[in-house]
């Protein structure tokens, strides 16, 4: 029983880093970066860096990276959400240096090209996450009022970084983008269902692992 | 003293008559207009340099955008008018000067110019293009490659009177 726990726990990990690592080799192997500034090159990355940070986030906090545990997956949770706004930050400071007025349109939501709002919408709604996350205690929000900002919030994020990483024609390889994706939205919804977040509970404190 | 009585017969014979000369009347003007000026076409002039100069190529070519400029209205080609093209191509960024070039249409207002090949930018693989002369309304295009190893584009321009 241990052994095939353990053998599990090795497997996971190894598939998260396939999940991520393959997508990132490809995209460095890409002949369009030869025709890309470094400023372009470092913001197209972060991006990919930043889906791979979106597929770690439900990992953690459905506790299936074992041997953390629930507590240190939470504070891990914590962490990665603010790399990952860190990274969404380098992706847009990234393509506006490269290219001024097509950041502008996209912030704007008056881009020609169908996955801009996406990704200016799932951003707004990492920022706003990890904004009231950093604000969580002061405003004295309980866990299921943070539970239920914080859910439609994370689907805003998932469902907008997906469709958003789908429709550009870039540097990423087809089928290890679409294999990221698909990983991500599966995790995302394995996570909610297992923890049940729409259903009324006074906290998660301590399941998150318990659940396998 | 002319007293007007709305009757229902009244009624129905001058809805009759506004229908009968009023609605060919409102649609009509439509056709007359005939070809529609082309809308600039959005993030259409981003990256843009006034004035870049009328070239036989841009860089070391491999790739060319053609099109064609008619007047709106009867559709008449507009030969002479100078169109300018740029986009991020294998030789520059699109807000480069080197990425820039301009070409004139012919006597049946195409215009063909060859350029280095465009690769994706910004999520699509696509150029720019832009009208603005002064004589017409300017007009800045943004047309996408069906797929970043295509090795030609197109656009084309209808103008109206500036």
């Amino acid at each position: 029983m241990t052994g095939w726990r353990s053998a599990r726990a090795i497997l996971i990990w190894v598939a998260l880093a396939l999940a991520i690592g393959v997508p990132i080799a490809a995209a460095a192997g890409s002949e369009q970066l030869a025709w890309r500034g470094p400023v372009y090159i470092l913001a197209g990355f972060a991006g990919i860096i930043a889906l791979g940070l979106v597929l770690v986030q439900p990992l953690l906090i459905g506790g299936y990276l074992t041997p953390l545990s629930a507590y240190r997956g939470r504070r891990a949770h914590h962490w990665i959400g603010g790399a990952l706004a860190f990274a969404v930050v380098i992706h847009v400071a990234g393509l506006w240096i490269t290219s001024p007025p097509d950041m502008i349109d996209a912030l704007t939501y008056a881009s020609p090209t169908p996955f801009s709002p996406f990704g200016v919408t799932a951003m707004w709604a990492i920022f706003a996450v990890a904004l009231l996350a950093l604000m969580r205690r002061r405003l004295e929000l309980r866990p299921r009022t943070w539970r239920l900002i914080h859910m439609p919030l994370a689907i805003v994020i998932v469902v907008g970084s997906v469709v958003h990483c789908l429709l550009i024609e870039g540097t990423m390889e087809t089928i290890s983008k679409a294999v990221l994706c698909v990983l991500v939205l599966a995790a995302t919804a394995k996570v909610m269902i297992n923890l049940q977040v729409w259903r009324k509970r006074r906290t998660l404190r301590g399941e998150s692992v318990a659940r396998q | 003293m002319a007293i007007v009585v709305f009757n229902r017969r009244n009624l129905l014979v001058a809805g009759g008559a506004v229908l009968a000369t009023g609605l060919p009347g409102l649609l009509l003007p439509a056709r007359a207009n005939g070809l529609a000026p082309t809308e600039t076409m959005s993030g259409g002039a981003n990256n843009y340099r006034k004035g870049a100069a009328i070239m036989d190529r841009i860089g070391k070519g491999g790739f060319w955008m053609s099109g064609t400029v008619r007047r709106a209205g009867d559709g008449a080609p507009l030969a002479g008018q100078r169109i300018q093209i740029w986009a991020h191509t294998t030789e520059g960024q699109e807000h480069e000067p080197q990425s820039h070039g301009a070409t004139l249409t012919d006597k049946d207002g195409k215009f063909r110019l060859e350029m280095p090949q465009i690769i994706p930018i910004f999520g699509q693989p696509h150029g720019h293009l832009a009208y603005d002369s002064g004589e017409f309304k300017t007009v800045f295009l943004r047309p996408v490659m069906r797929s970043a190893k295509e090795t030609s584009l197109d656009a084309h321009f209808v103008l109206q009177p500036a």
